[in-house]
């Protein structure tokens, strides 16, 4: 039986109600904050995925995003060691379509087959841009949703798949371009429904699957409109049989949303469950599933609900901007921090997996890692404790008022970790009236910054208020 | 271990104007502050056998000093410690001197900050990293010490705010009568509480300002000291500790005092014989580049009981006409922090004051006086520099 092993997702903690956007504005979005990107959030749906999961066990990566931070260096693997992966692995990216997470998942599930990994990782993540003020901008929401397949533990068995591909440009970015293009909405819809109409159509036919066999339809949508009609022509009650698409309370995800459409439906399902799964974009991927027992293990997986239970507004829009980088207020800029490659090839565990070290001798936890003990004093005997998923607590606090244009109140922490050890790292995603010196805190993968002129994104770990316990 | 108590002097000494010195180079502070030192000591500067110049950014080599006064063919060091720069060169000095190697020496700690955009963030990373480690403002550093601080004695913010700003107004009421300092105004506690954060709770007029300087001392062997003036002053300990990221990397890093700061004081004390430096020193010019620094020297350096700083800051016992006045010719605060020349400005109001020429800014009777220098800040380590100063018996 090959299926799905383990899921995570994550979803910002931000949301930007629409009519901040534009008056009429219905429900709200998910927003990364600023020093979030796609490879941040597929950082933290694959740590909340492999909960449970050995890690030495997995055998691959594939990450799936229209947003990937550079064109020419992957993200896989920066996503695979962040997430403390095995360093031999097969990791790679799936890019340039929204139906980029279907087909890693597809991709990935016959690498099992094939029996070339026991466990893979598929995780999926965008943060797509729409014109300020469109309806892109009012539809896209941020998240990131991962899954583990395996030949063992698997919750979810995929039963058929069936993948037609097209030649629509419906919606599009050329290489260049931030912001999404697209021909007129009324060819989208006609194109979406089409597509994903025929493809259902003929799996159903090819699979000899009905309606009526099918506990929940998952469907990828490019917005509210032909969602309800697309079901009915199909034979679906929208009423019982369609998965919410979570456009009130999220927004399209992009390459994510039918990962996490689908998580979500899992956190409902029972043993038993049949699920039509859809993806699209450039083509249609359909999968028919079926829940097993093993469902119940992954009941307390940080998946979709909770995600959405833990929210916090952002100010207003022009904040939503300048968290985009779409505009600068103070016109300030930070002196860009020139990173060295050296230093970081050299610090690389240190920096991305989030390493300190433990001395042998004496049992102290240091971070950075130091090649003497800051207690006993031995020097050289020491071995590495990753501290990503160590739970925290505050020490001491500052806000500093005046260091960085972007985040104005920027919340320096101390932090000493529940295992030993301690680090000064910025915190995030903080409400500053709730700020306590002995405050729960957990480590979140952050952008720290990019550097424009050398072309660097540089990643490194934040401290956040414990989000979900 | 044998200390140099008694066995060096200061025989002259010279300070700038501190402020933002636009028609001044950094040759012209250097100058202008030997001058009136070798003026001072009565000798010129053909008679100095060596020199040590303390300057934290102001470029390589010892020669920048040598180049500037025209001082041929002697041997010209440049120290660099941050914060304690100036005393560390003194330190430096100090020791060559009472090792008996030279007889008249020349030190001089200058900063030129107003030439460049203050781009020092206060990181103490290296130049070539993977800035990762946030470069943070000095003002954020001491800030975590502020709000920890706070927590652990169970001050409220409202009233550790009122106890910052009673330091501010305390400098700043020396600084107005100072004539060389930066700012020379009072402020209320109005205004200090009033006045924009910077690192919360630390608002502006808790941090010490930028501004250019430089200090300078003759410094020669203690027996012949009276060759050149009566009134010298003794150097009766110059101690300096390093600390190797205790506190950042400890869970018992407890960010309400500096380990660095007990330890060179301990050395200090037992140096210059100093029992109970409460009652022995008569002045002290401590590291003020905030207020909330200045409140946890007074218990690092044993003039408050730990803990009880608050009640000495209500108390005035560190006011002009308190018990032991601290920072009276307005500190950092006042002053800014040049930070090459800061430990020498410090010495050079101590010098001033052991001679009984401090002006309004005199304390009476004072015999013996205290200079330290912190550099760092709470969140990496620190370096901690103290001087006592006596004078002669």
């Amino acid at each position: 039986m090959i299926g799905i092993a383990s899921y995570g997702a994550y979803i910002p903690l931000w949301r930007l109600k629409r009519e901040a956007i534009s008056e009429g504005g219905r429900g709200e979005k998910s927003v990364g904050n600023f020093d979030e990107d796609s490879l941040t959030m597929a950082v933290s749906a694959t740590i909340h995925s492999l909960e449970g999961v050995d890690r030495n066990k997995v055998g691959g990566l594939l990450f799936a995003s229209t947003t990937f931070p550079y064109k020419e260096k992957q993200a896989a693997n920066i996503v695979a060691a962040a997430s403390d992966l095995p360093k031999e692995m097969f990791t790679v990216d799936v890019a340039n379509s929204l139906r980029g997470g279907t087909s890693a998942f597809k991709l990935a599930a016959d690498m099992v087959k094939a029996e070339s990994v026991k466990k893979i990782v598929v995780v999926a993540s965008d943060c797509r841009l729409g014109f300020p003020g469109s309806s892109f901008e009012q539809n896209c929401g941020d998240g990131a949703g991962a899954v583990v397949i395996g030949n063992t533990d698997v919750a979810v068995e995929i039963e058929a798949v069936l993948s037609v591909y097209n030649q629509l440009i419906d919606i599009w970015r050329a290489d260049e371009d931030i912001f999404i293009r697209s021909w007129e909405d009324r060819f989208v819809q006609d194109g979406y429904i089409k597509t994903v109409e025929e493809t259902v159509q003929a799996f159903m036919k090819k699979y000899k699957v009905e309606p009526k066999d099918i506990s929940k339809a998952i469907f990828y949508t490019p917005d509210m409109r032909g969602l309800g009609e697309l079901a009915v022509k199909l034979g679906f009650n929208p009423k019982t049989q369609l998965q919410d698409p979570l456009f009130a309370v999220m927004g399209n995800t992009g390459t994510a949303y039918s990962l996490m459409l689908l998580i979500a439906a899992l956190e409902d399902a029972k043993a038993g469950d049949r699920i039509l799964w859809t993806g699209y974009g450039d083509g249609c991927d359909v999968f028919l599933l079926k829940v097993t027992e093993e469902i119940e293990r992954l009941r307390g997986q940080k998946g979709i609900r909770r995600h959405l239970e833990s929210k916090q507004y952002i100010k207003d829009y022009l904040t939503y901007l300048e968290w985009k980088r779409l505009l600068s207020r103070r016109g300030i800029k930070l002196p860009a921090e020139e990173v060295s490659m050296t230093a970081l090839r050299r610090d690389w565990d240190e920096v991305i997996r989030f390493y300190g070290s433990r001395c042998k001798s004496c049992g102290t936890i240091q971070f950075p890692p130091q090649r003497a003990c800051t207690k006993c004093h031995t020097i050289d005997k020491f071995e590495r404790i990753r501290l990503s998923d160590q739970k925290a607590k505050l020490f001491t606090f500052t806000i500093d008022f005046v260091t960085d244009p972007i985040d104005k109140q920027m919340l320096v922490s101390v932090v000493d970790f529940d295992c030993g050890g301690r680090a000064v790292l910025i915190m995030s995603d903080r409400d500053l009236k709730k700020i306590k010196i002995g405050m729960p805190l957990e480590m979140s993968f952050r952008k720290l910054f990019y550097n424009k002129e050398q072309g660097i994104h540089n990643y490194f770990w934040r401290s956040i208020p414990e989000r979900i316990r | 271990m044998e200390g140099i108590r008694d066995r060096v002097a200061i025989i002259g000494m010279g300070c700038t104007n501190f402020g933002e010195l636009w028609d001044k180079s950094q040759d012209d502070l250097m100058i202008d502050a030997c001058k009136e030192a070798l003026e001072d000591a009565g000798v010129e500067r053909k008679d100095i056998q060596a020199a040590w110049l303390g300057t934290a950014m102001g470029g390589l080599l010892g020669m920048r000093l040598a180049r500037a006064l025209k001082m041929d063919y002697i041997p010209v060091t440049r120290v660099e410690n941050l914060c304690t720069t100036g005393t560390d060169a003194m330190r430096q000095a100090c020791y060559a001197v009472a090792a008996g190697l030279y007889d008249l020496v020349l030190v001089c700690g200058v900063e030129k900050l107003k030439d460049t955009p203050p781009a020092m963030a206060g990181s103490l990373e290296f130049p070539y990293s993977t800035k990762v480690v946030p470069g943070l403002p000095p003002a954020s550093g001491y800030a975590l010490l502020a709000n920890r601080y706070f927590y652990h004695y169970n001050i409220s913010p409202e009233e550790g705010k009122e106890l910052l700003a009673k330091i501010a107004v305390k400098n700043h009421h020396n600084g107005s009568l100072s004539p060389k300092a930066h700012f020379q105004r009072e402020i209320t506690l109005e205004q200090a509480l009033r006045a924009p954060m910077i690192a919360y709770p630390l608002g502006l007029f808790d941090c010490c300002g930028l501004s250019d300087g430089a200090a300078a001392a003759v410094v020669t062997r203690a027996d012949i000291a009276k060759n050149f003036r009566d009134d010298y002053v003794l150097v009766k300990a110059i101690q300096l500790v390093s600390g190797a990221y205790e506190r950042p990397l400890q869970n018992e890093g407890d960010f309400v005092h500096f380990e660095e700061n007990v330890i060179a004081a301990k050395k200090a004390y037992e140096e210059a014989g100093i029992a109970n430096p409460r009652k022995e020193i008569d002045v002290a010019n401590v590291h003020d580049c905030f207020t909330i620094t200045e409140m946890v020297i007074y218990e690092d350096l044993g003039f408050s009981p730990r803990g009880q700083a608050k009640e000495d800051v209500n108390a005035g016992t560190f006011t002009l006409g308190g018990e032991l006045p601290v920072n009276t010719d307005g500190g950092l605060k006042c002053f800014g922090h040049p930070f090459g020349a800061s430990g020498l400005r410090m010495m050079y109001e101590i010098y001033k004051q052991l001679q009984d020429k401090a002006g309004p800014r005199q304390v009476k009777n004072a015999r013996i006086g205290l200079t330290h220098n912190l550099a760092g800040t709470p969140r990496e380590s620190s370096v901690c520099g103290i001087s006592i100063l006596g004078g002669r018996d």
